[in-house]
C-alpha cells in the first residue's frame, strides 16, 4: 500500500471509531413506532431488508467465488458457454415469486392504512411557511405550532439544547387508544406531515385535503419533521405530538378551551386598554423571535435583495399606517404574509411596537390592539 | 441523405407529439379524476337529482370545513361542522362569509373532498364554488350548498369531509363573468 | 482478427483545421465525442464543488457557512448539473465516439446537427450558473422543481432555469434523433440487429426514451413558466389547477429519465466484463429483451415518487406492483453478468475493477430501490436520506463508475497510449473506499429519521453527518487522480495496440490506436 493510501485509510478509520465510541445515540434502524401500523411497517421493512441481504449474499458470494477461482493468473482456460434458456427462465421466475410473496403483506398494510372511518378525534393539520397549524374539529381548539429552538442556537451563539430543531412551542395533543384522524392541507406550498413513531407521512397540498389516521398505544412525546421541500426553512418546522391517556387528554382539552376562550375575551378587553411600552416591547420581542427572525434576522438587518431590513426602514420610520397595514394584510406577491390571520391583536400590536423601537429605530411610538383592530376592519387611520 | 430525412421527420414528429401529449395530460388528468374521483375534486357543474328514493337505512356523516387562504381576509365558516345525512336525500348547508375590510373583495372557493373516491358520490346541485363570489366591504352573506349523497356510495365510506379553500381573486376578477350575488 | 488497414483513408482527409476553429465547427464524431466528455468532466467537478458546499454546511449541526436559501440553491443546482451536465453529456460523448465505429459507419447520420447538439450545452449551463448571481439567488426548489414552490413562491431565476432546461432538452432530443438514425440506417452490411454490441443496443433504446420524455419535460417546464408569468393555473388550486398534477407530469418524464441515465451504463458493463473474462456475454438476446422491458416498464411506474401525495389505494397498489416488477429484468442483467464471469479467465485491469464495483454497488442501490417500492415502508423512507443513499448508489457507483470504466477502457483507443495502470488502480481504490464512506451511512441517517434537503439537523445525526462529509471530501479529491490519469495518458505513455485488451472483440478493436480521424469510410465486412 502506498503512503498516500495509508493516509486515506487512517482518517476515515479514526472518524469511524470516534463516531462509534461517541454518545451519538442515533439508532441504526427504522423505529418500530408506537402503533400497530407502525409495527407492521417495521416488519415489512425488515422482511424486504432480509430478502435483499440473502439475495445479495448469494449473488455476491457467487461473484466473489468466481473472482477468486476463475482468474487467468490461476492458469484456467475460459469456458465457451454463453446461454441457457432453462437457467434464464429459472432466474426470472424465482424473483417474480419472491416479489409476489412480498407484495401480499404490503398490500394488507396499505389497505389498513387507508381506512380512516370511525375516527374518535379529527384534527385539521395545515402546513404553511414555516410552521404547522392544528385545529380540532371536535373542540373549539386551534393554534399554531412553531419551532421553539432559539435562533442563537442555530447561529452557534448558544449551546444547542437536547431537542435542537425538534422542539415546538405548542405540541399537538392526542389521546391514546383512540382512533385519531388527520386532515392535511397547506396554506401555500406543498409541505408534508411526518411522525416516524406513527409511520404517518402525508403531503399537505394547497387547496386540497388528504387524510391519515393513527391509534397510539403508549402515552409519550413523539417528534417529527416536515418532509417536503417548502422553501428556506423547510428544516426548521418540526412536529411534536404528545399522546395522553384519555383522562389526561380530556383534562387538557378543557384547559385549552378555557385558555383560548379567556384569550379571546382578553382580546376584546384589550381593545379598550392601552398596554405599556415595557409590556409591548417584551411581548413584541418574543413574537419577533418566533415569527419574524427567520427572514428579517435577529438584528433586523434582513437579507439584502431578498428580505428587507427593518433597521432604518423608511416604511417603519415615516409611515405608521403602512407599517400596521403590511403586518395585517401582508404584501401580495412577496413572502410577507398577512399576519392579521395568524397573530392575535395583542401580538400584532406588540411586534409592530417592537419593530418601531428596536434596531435603533427608536420612534418612541406605541401601537395598541385597537389600532390594529381598526386596520383589520378596513377603517384604517 | 433522403433515407435519413424520412426517419428524422418521423422522430421529430414523435417528439412534437410527446410535447403535445404533455399538455394533453392536463385534460386527461381532469377526466381521469372526474371518473375515478381520485384527487377529491368535485364537479364544477351543477348536478341534477337522479335518484329514485332516499336510503333511510343508512347514514353518512358529512364534515364541513372552511379554509380562508392566508391572504384572504374574509371570515368564512360553515353553519354546522357536521351533518348526518341519508343517501338520496337533498340537503342545504350554508357557509357564512363576512368581509371585514372596507373594500369589495371577490372570492373563489375551491372544494376538496376526502376520501378522494367519495367525491364521485357527493353531488352538488347548487354550490357557491361554481362561481366567483363578490362581497362588498363590511357586508356578510350566506352561501348555500345544495347536495345529496349518491346511494351508490360504497359501504366502506361512512364519513365524507368537504373542505372549501377560499381564495382572494379580486385581481383577476372580470365584471362580465357570472356573479352570484352581492351580499347585504 | 487482423487490423483493417486504413492508412490510405487517413491521408485523404487529414487536413483538419487547427485551433479554436477546429473545435467550434467540427462535424467529426470523435471530436464531438471528446468535447462532450471534457465538458462532462468539467461539469462533474462544478457539481461536485456544490456538493462540497453542501457537505461543508452539513459537517456539523448549526448554520456555519451558508444561509438556508443558498443551501437550497446548492442542492438544486448540484442535482441539475450532475443530471443534465455530467451524466447525460458523458453518455452522449461515449455514444458519439463509439457507436459509429461499433457499427462500421463513417460518422453519425447528422454531423452538423451533432455539432449544434454539443455547443448549445455550454450556453445553457452558463445561463443556469449565472442565475445563481441574480438578486434573490438562483433556483432553490430542488432539481424536481415542484409547484407551487417553483411558480408562485420563487424569484425570477425561474425564468432562466426554464430557458436553460429547454436548451438542454433540445440538445438531448437532437442527440437522440442522431443516435437512432445512425443505428437504423448506417450499420455496415452484415451488422444485423442481433449482432450489434450491447452498448449500441442500450443507447438505441435510451434514445427512444429520450425522444419520448424530454418533450414532456419541456411541456411541464413551460407550464411552470406560464403559471408564473402568464396567468395560467395548471398547478394553482385557486385557478382550478392541482399542484399534484405537476408531479404526475414531471415524474412521467422523471422516471424514464433515470433509466436514460442507467441503460448506457448497462451497455458499457456488458462490453467490459466479457473482454476481461475472456468469455462471451451470457444471454445476449435476453440482455436485449431485458433492456427493452426495463424501458417499457419505466413508463408505468412514475407515481412511486408520489406515494405520500394522497393517491387512492388502488392507484398506489398499481404503482407498487409495477415498480417491484422492474426488479426482475434488472436482476436478470446482473445474473447474466455474473454468468459471464463464471468460468471465465479474468484479469483485473482498472476498467474491470470499475465494472465489477458497478455490479456490486449498483445492485446495492437496486436493493434500496426495491425497499422503497414497498409503499407502507416508503412512508418512512420518502424524502429522507434513505432515498438520497439509494439514488447516489445507482447514479454515482452506478452511472458514474460505468462512465469512468468506459473512459479507462477506451482511452487507449482514443489516445493511442496506455493509461498509467498503477495510477488508475490508485484512483479506483481511493474512489471505492471514499464513495462508500460517503453514501453508505446515508442509509442509516435516513432510517433514523433525517429528512432530505435540510441545511441543519438534530443532534443525533451529527456524528454520521461528519463522517459522511469527510467521505465526500475524500471522494472529491480522489477524482483529481482521474484527471491526472487522463492528462498523462493524452500526453504519452506505452503505445497501445489496435486490440489493446487481450479478450476484446468488436469493430473498435480492429482499427488502429489512436483511432484515425476518419474510420470506416468504406464499410467493413462483418463475419
Amino acid at each position: 500500500m502506498t503512503n498516500a493510501r495509508c493516509l486515506l485509510w487512517s482518517l476515515p478509520t479514526l472518524l469511524f471509531t470516534a463516531s462509534v465510541n461517541a454518545s451519538s445515540s442515533m439508532p441504526l434502524n427504522m423505529t418500530k413506532g408506537v402503533t400497530e401500523i407502525s409495527q407492521q411497517v417495521y416488519q415489512l421493512h425488515m422482511t424486504i431488508f432480509w430478502i435483499c441481504c440473502i439475495i445479495g449474499a448469494v449473488v455476491f458470494g457467487i461473484m466473489f467465488w468466481s473472482i477468486i477461482r476463475h482468474r487467468k493468473a490461476r492458469g484456467v482456460q475460459p469456458a465457451s458457454f454463453h446461454e441457457s434458456t432453462k437457467i434464464e427462465i429459472l432466474w426470472t421466475a424465482i424473483p417474480v415469486v419472491i416479489l409476489i410473496v412480498m407484495a401480499i403483506p404490503a398490500t394488507n398494510t396499505l389497505i389498513a392504512m387507508d381506512d380512516t372511518t370511525d375516527a374518535d378525534v379529527t384534527v385539521l393539520v395545515t402546513g404553511s411557511q414555516w410552521k404547522w397549524h392544528y385545529k380540532y374539529l371536535d373542540h373549539e381548539i386551534e393554534y399554531f405550532s412553531l419551532l421553539a429552538t432559539p435562533r442563537e442556537q442555530i447561529s452557534n451563539k448558544l449551546a444547542k439544547g437536547e431537542n435542537y430543531l425538534l422542539e415546538v412551542d405548542r405540541p399537538l395533543v392526542i389521546p391514546t387508544g383512540k382512533k385519531v384522524r388527520f386532515l392535511m392541507t397547506s396554506d401555500d406550498v406543498i409541505h408534508s406531515w411526518w411522525v416516524p413513531a406513527f409511520a404517518i407521512k402525508k403531503d399537505a397540498n394547497p387547496g386540497f385535503i388528504n387524510e391519515a389516521w393513527t391509534r397510539v398505544d403508549e402515552p409519550g412525546l413523539y417528534r417529527g419533521q416536515c418532509a417536503e421541500l417548502c422553501g428556506k426553512d423547510h428544516g426548521f418546522m418540526p412536529i411534536v405530538v404528545i399522546a395522553k391517556t384519555p383522562a389526561d387528554y380530556q383534562t387538557w382539552v378543557t384547559q385549552e378551551e378555557t385558555r383560548i376562550a379567556t384569550a379571546k375575551a382578553a382580546e376584546q378587553e384589550l381593545l379598550a386598554m392601552n398596554m405599556s411600552m415595557e409590556e409591548l416591547m417584551s411581548t413584541g420581542e418574543r413574537v419577533y423571535q418566533g415569527w419574524c427572525v427567520a427572514c428579517h434576522q435577529v438584528a433586523g438587518t434582513g437579507l439584502p435583495g431578498i428580505f428587507p431590513a427593518l433597521k432604518g426602514s423608511q416604511l417603519i420610520l415615516t409611515d405608521r399606517a403602512a407599517h400596521i397595514n403590511i403586518l395585517v394584510n401582508g404584501k401580495p406577491g412577496t413572502a410577507m404574509q398577512a399576519f392579521g390571520q395568524q397573530l392575535s391583536l395583542k401580538e400584532l400590536a406588540a411586534v409592530i411596537t417592537y419593530t418601531r423601537n428596536a434596531f435603533d429605530n427608536n420612534t418612541g411610538d406605541t401601537v395598541q390592539a385597537a389600532d390594529v383592530f381598526a386596520v383589520q376592519q378596513g377603517k384604517g387611520e | 441523405m433522403p433515407a435519413h430525412r424520412r426517419l428524422v421527420s418521423k422522430l421529430l414528429l414523435v417528439a412534437l407529439l410527446m410535447f403535445g401529449f404533455g399538455y394533453a395530460l392536463v385534460p386527461l388528468y381532469e377526466v381521469f379524476c372526474e371518473v375515478t374521483g381520485i384527487n377529491g375534486k368535485t364537479s364544477n357543474t351543477p348536478a341534477t337529482l337522479l335518484v329514485d328514493g332516499v336510503d333511510t337505512s343508512r347514514v353518512v356523516t358529512i364534515e364541513f370545513l372552511a379554509k380562508p387562504n392566508k391572504d384572504m381576509p374574509w371570515i368564512f365558516k360553515p353553519e354546522v361542522r357536521r351533518m348526518t345525512v341519508h343517501p338520496g336525500e337533498v340537503y342545504v348547508m350554508n357557509y357564512l362569509a363576512e368581509n371585514p375590510t372596507a373594500q369589495m373583495i371577490v372570492g373563489q372557493a375551491v372544494p376538496s373532498v376526502s376520501p378522494g373516491q367519495a367525491a364521485l358520490y357527493l353531488h352538488k346541485i347548487e354550490c357557491f364554488c361554481f362561481t366567483q363570489q363578490q362581497l362588498a366591504g363590511g357586508k356578510n352573506m350566506l352561501m348555500p350548498v345544495q347536495f345529496y349523497v349518491d346511494p351508490a356510495l360504497p359501504a366502506q365510506f361512512s364519513t365524507i369531509t368537504l373542505n372549501y379553500t377560499l381564495y382572494d381573486v379580486t385581481a383577476s376578477w372580470q365584471p362580465m363573468a357570472s356573479i352570484e350575488k352581492i351580499g347585504e | 482478427m487482423s487490423a483493417i488497414s486504413s492508412e490510405h483513408d487517413d491521408h485523404a482527409h487529414d487536413h483538419k483545421p487547427s485551433g479554436i476553429k477546429r473545435w467550434l465547427f467540427t462535424t467529426n464524431h470523435k471530436d464531438i465525442g471528446s468535447m462532450y466528455l471534457i465538458f462532462a468532466l468539467l461539469m462533474f467537478f462544478l457539481g461536485g464543488a456544490m456538493a462540497m458546499v453542501i457537505r461543508l454546511e452539513l459537517f456539523q449541526p448549526g448554520m456555519q457557512f451558508v444561509e438556508p436559501q443558498f443551501f437550497n440553491q446548492m442542492t438544486t443546482v448540484h442535482g441539475l448539473i450532475m443530471v443534465f451536465g455530467a451524466v447525460m453529456p458523458a453518455f452522449t460523448g461515449l455514444a458519439n465516439w463509439m457507436i459509429p465505429i461499433m457499427i462500421g459507419a463513417p460518422d453519425m447520420a447528422l454531423p452538423r446537427m451533432n455539432n449544434w447538439s454539443f455547443w448549445i450545452l455550454p450556453f445553457a449551463f452558463l445561463i443556469l450558473i449565472l442565475s445563481l448571481f441574480m438578486p434573490g439567488g438562483g433556483p432553490s426548489f430542488g432539481w424536481t422543481f415542484y409547484a407551487p414552490l417553483s411558480t408562485t413562491y420563487s424569484n425570477d431565476s425561474t425564468a432562466l432555469f426554464v430557458f436553460a432546461i429547454h436548451i438542454m432538452g433540445i440538445s438531448s432530443i437532437m442527440g437522440a434523433i442522431n443516435v437512432i438514425v445512425t443505428i437504423w440506417n448506417m450499420r455496415a452490411p452484415g451488422m444485423t440487429w442481433m449482432k450489434m454490441p450491447l452498448f449500441v443496443w442500450t443507447w438505441f433504446i435510451t434514445a427512444f426514451l429520450l425522444i419520448m420524455v424530454m418533450p414532456v419535460l419541456a411541456t411541464v417546464v413551460t407550464m411552470v413558466l406560464t403559471d408564473k408569468y402568464f396567468g395560467t393555473s395548471f398547478f394553482d388550486a385557486a385557478g382550478g389547477g392541482d399542484p399534484v398534477l405537476f408531479q404526475h407530469i414531471f415524474w412521467f418524464f422523471g422516471h424514464p429519465e433515470v433509466y436514460i441515465m442507467i441503460l448506457p451504463a448497462f451497455g458499457i458493463v456488458s462490453a467490459i466484463i466479457p473482454t476481461f473474462a475472456r468469455k462471451r456475454l451470457f444471454g445476449y438476446a435476453s440482455m436485449v429483451y431485458a433492456t427493452a422491458s426495463i424501458a417499457i416498464l419505466s413508463f408505468l411506474v412514475w407515481a412511486h415518487h408520489m406515494f405520500t401525495t394522497g393517491m387512492p389505494v388502488f392507484a398506489t397498489l398499481f404503482f407498487m406492483y409495477a415498480t417491484m416488477l422492474i426488479a426482475v429484468p434488472t436482476g436478470v442483467k446482473v445474473f447474466n453478468w455474473v454468468a459471464t464471469m463464471w468460468r471465465g479467465a479474468m484479469t483485473f485491469e482498472v476498467p474491470m475493477m470499475f465494472a465489477l464495483a458497478f455490479i456490486v454497488l449498483f445492485t446495492i442501490g437496486g436493493f434500496s430501490g426495491l425497499m422503497l417500492a414497498i409503499t407502507p415502508a416508503d412512508f418512512q423512507y420518502h424524502d429522507t436520506y434513505f432515498v438520497v443513499a439509494h439514488f447516489h448508489y445507482v447514479l454515482v457507483t452506478g452511472a458514474v463508475f460505468s462512465i469512468i470504466a468506459a473512459a479507462y477502457y477506451w482511452l487507449p483507443k482514443w489516445t493511442g497510449y496506455m493509461y498509467d495502470e498503477r495510477l488508475g488502480q490508485m484512483h479506483f481504490w481511493c474512489s471505492l473506499i471514499s464513495v462508500n464512506l460517503l453514501f453508505f451511512p446515508m442509509h442509516f441517517v435516513g432510517l433514523a429519521g433525517m429528512p432530505r434537503r435540510i441545511p441543519d439537523y438534530a443532534l443525533q445525526f451529527a456524528d454520521f453527518n461528519a463522517f459522511i462529509s469527510v467521505g465526500g471530501f475524500l471522494f472529491g479529491l480522489s477524482q483529481l487522480i482521474f484527471v491526472w490519469v487522463v492528462v498523462k495518458c493524452a500526453r504519452g505513455g506505452e503505445k497501445a495496440t489496435a486490440q489493446v485488451w487481450e479478450g476484446a472483440e468488436g469493430l473498435e478493436w480492429e482499427i488502429p490506436s489512436p483511432a484515425p480521424y476518419h474510420t470506416f469510410e468504406t464499410p467493413p465486412v462483418i463475419k
